[in-house]
């Protein structure tokens, strides 16, 4: 889950991370309110997850109400790169003496956590690595240790900060790195990190991706829900729980588990169709699931045949057909179904389908990846 | 011969009380692997279909002789059961839980190499591991594995997708090639098992002839792989890389597929792979086209 810059600046908030002072705003009075209890000057940030905010016009500076007005009101519902902007974030200005960039991921070819730390931030940190590699630190943190005072002070210094800054930027990169941790981001970045004329350090920007796996521990991730930059089609698959990306094309797909789901739209586009989203229900889906993904397809204006791709292992094959049939009754489908079925009950499944007695205009049933694809491509154009 | 499992693997399944749990467990056991034991902390000295339950790995290792962990259990709880079947010197754990946190993996992953050399993990999110004919641990249909062939050839298949390692079993059974063993390392980004780890075990394994490798975009894995090949696997190789129409920046239904920029590309891993000899189709039918050629010419 990706968050907004100011959902990650409340987030880094709560592990005592410093952030600029501010609120969001959904409105041009809303703003006005938020700059007059941050103080000005103030600056108004559009809230998109989209990076290049500030050259497209997203990030203002105001110095008094009438520029606040004017601002949020040229920024709200602004479209940046097709991302409308919905709300705002005011914040009260900073002075900047130099702009840092920080940020943890997981390295998966080493498998431990690597910190990126570079006294060149407030730039695209790909371009400094193209240009200036040697001006990034990086730094491999092993999970079980962690990261110690001493070790961040060391990067801080390798990193070559100033002297005025470097009690303050061992903090932050501490406190950041509980955040990554505790906090399960699978991305904790600060561009730029930010030294004042007073010496103090703090982040004044924020972005942060959650692991969605570790929701079950994070009660406090409820409040960052329902915001995220979703189309229709994929706020309706979430609410069912279902891993479902929107695309463009005619094809419905449904298939478990993501290697095959990916596999299908390889071989839909392969035959000379287009996959109009990739569905993936997963293993031990059962009839609810399917069902439920049967709807959300079904609600797609542009998809003209659907095809479900299933090989069981976890998921079994009766369990889907049942699916697939209660669907049917439930739903009335506007494209008609093209199935391939293999793996655990498969022809469990099979004879299920062929009792339930469906017409083969409604759905019908081929022997392999390739048939399926070809069926329901032709259906599609 | 087969790598990582075989018949004299003693499995137990933990979990084995739970929906998943039993159902493979016990699918497991009717396919013909061992399965000596299960545990469920709470409900030792029960049985599940006459498989005995112990309250914890270390009673059961103790009871049974067991050498392998088939861990079957929620994404909470998948971790300390990981380590608990290390910490009772399990050398083989299959771990097949899907949405496990990936800084309780990251974790995991370096503590079991630090402490716990001598144990293997595989998975998490994976299908699990079958040697046709003599042992099956996790959630694969055995009926769609070929057994290995007498004197050979026989392929051993490394996927990181689920259903793509059925799919790559089906499509060798369906041409009558025996396979030695099938690994299923899981799409998660962190895991226990790589694909390295497993070519190098088939390479040197002497019932696997040739080697089929599916993979999927994100991450370096195949790309490293790739390199490994090139400079140490010597047995021909066919592979399948999921995702070629993938968008780039969209999550692919869990966390190790993801098109970052130019990072990770489905082209980027073909190309890698194709430069180090293994020949590569656009699909899974057509990477079971090419082993069928790479196995005629045997």
């Amino acid at each position: 889950m990706d968050l907004f810059e100011y959902q990650g600046k409340q987030y880094f908030a709560r592990y005592d991370i410093p952030v600029s002072p501010g609120g969001p705003a959904d409105t041009v009075d809303e703003a006005v309110k938020e700059a007059a209890s941050a103080g000005y000057p103030v600056v108004v940030k559009a809230q998109v997850q989209v990076g290049g905010r500030g050259k497209a016009g997203g990030i203002k500076l105001a110095d008094n109400e009438a520029e606040v007005r004017e601002h949020a009101g040229n920024i709200l519902g602004m479209d940046i790169k097709g991302h409308v902007v919905r709300r705002l974030w005011v914040e009260a200005a900073s002075d900047i003496d130099e702009e840092y960039y920080v940020s943890f991921t997981l390295d998966r070819s080493e498998k431990k956590h690597l910190m990126m730390l570079s006294r060149e931030g407030g730039v695209e940190i790909e371009v400094v690595a193209e240009e200036n590699p040697d001006a990034i630190v990086k730094l491999h943190i092993d999970p079980i240790d962690g990261l110690s005072e001493a070790v961040a002070r060391a990067a801080c210094i390798e990193a070559k900060l100033p002297e005025r800054a470097i009690d303050g930027a061992t903090d932050i990169l501490v406190k950041l790195y509980r955040c990554y941790d505790e906090g399960d981001c699978d991305l904790a970045e600060i561009n730029p990190l930010i030294l004042k004329p007073t010496g103090e350090v703090h982040a004044l920007d924020a972005k942060v991706t959650l692991d969605g796996n570790a929701e079950f521990r994070h009660p406090e991730w409820d409040a960052f829900r329902g915001l995220t930059e979703m189309d229709e089609r994929e706020k309706m698959a979430a609410e069912k729980d279902l891993q479902y990306i929107g695309l463009d094309g005619t094809v419905g797909i449904i298939a478990n588990g993501a290697g095959l789901a990916m596999s299908t739209l390889d071989v839909v586009n392969q035959v000379g169709g287009s996959a109009a989203n990739f569905l993936d229900i997963g293993g031990g889906a059962n009839a609810d699931v399917m069902a439920g993904a049967l709807e959300v397809i079904n609600f797609d204006e542009n998809v003209k045949s659907i095809f479900i791709n299933i090989f069981g292992g976890i998921t079994r094959g009766e369990e889907v057909a049942k699916g697939i049939v209660e669907a049917m009754g439930r739903v009335d489908l506007k494209a008609p179904i093209v199935i391939r079925l293999d793996g655990t009950n498969a022809e469990e499944g099979r004879q299920i389908l062929l009792d339930a007695g469906i017409p083969e205009d409604k759905l019908r049933s081929e022997p392999t990846m390739l048939d399926a694809a070809r069926a329901a491509v032709a259906l599609a154009s | 011969m087969a790598i990582f499992v075989d018949e004299t693997t003693k499995v137990i399944v933990q979990g084995l009380t739970g929906g998943q749990g039993k159902y493979h467990g016990l699918r497991n056991r009717d396919y013909g692997t061992q399965v000596v034991g299960g545990v469920t902390p709470g409900k030792g000295g029960q049985d599940v279909d006459g498989i005995p339950i112990f309250n914890s790995v270390a009673e059961a290792v103790e009871a049974t002789g067991a050498n392998a962990s088939f861990a079957a259990v929620p994404p909470k709880f998948a971790s300390g059961a990981i380590m608990e079947a290390a910490e009772a010197g399990i050398g083989f754990v299959v771990c097949i839980t899907e949405g496990i946190p990936a800084q309780d993996e990251a974790k995991v992953f370096n503590r079991l190499q630090r402490d716990f050399p001598g144990t293997r993990l595989l998975g998490p999110n994976c299908p699990g591991i079958i040697s046709p004919g003599k042992c099956n641990i996790g959630i694969t249909a055995g009926e769609i594995a070929q057994n290995p062939t007498e004197g050979g050839p026989n392929v051993g298949i490394v996927s990181r997708s689920g259903t793509l390692t059925y799919q790559a079993l089906y499509e060798l059974k369906q041409r009558g090639i025996g396979v030695s063993t099938c690994v299923g390392i899981g799409g998660d980004p962190v895991p226990g098992t790589n694909f390295i780890d497993c070519l190098s075990e088939f390479q040197n394994d002497p019932e696997t002839h040739a080697i089929m490798m599916l993979g999927e975009i994100g991450g370096s894995a195949e790309e490293e792989a790739a390199e490994f090949i090139q400079a140490n696997v010597t047995k021909p190789m066919s592979a399948y890389i999921a995702g070629v129409t993938a968008p780039a920046g969209k999550k692919m239904g869990h966390a190790g597929a993801i098109v970052s920029g130019n990072k990770g590309t489905a082209q980027g891993k073909m190309d890698a792979l194709a430069a180090a000899g293994v020949k590569v189709g656009l699909n899974p039918t057509e990477a079971g086209e090419l082993m069928a050629e790479i196995v005629a010419a045997l």
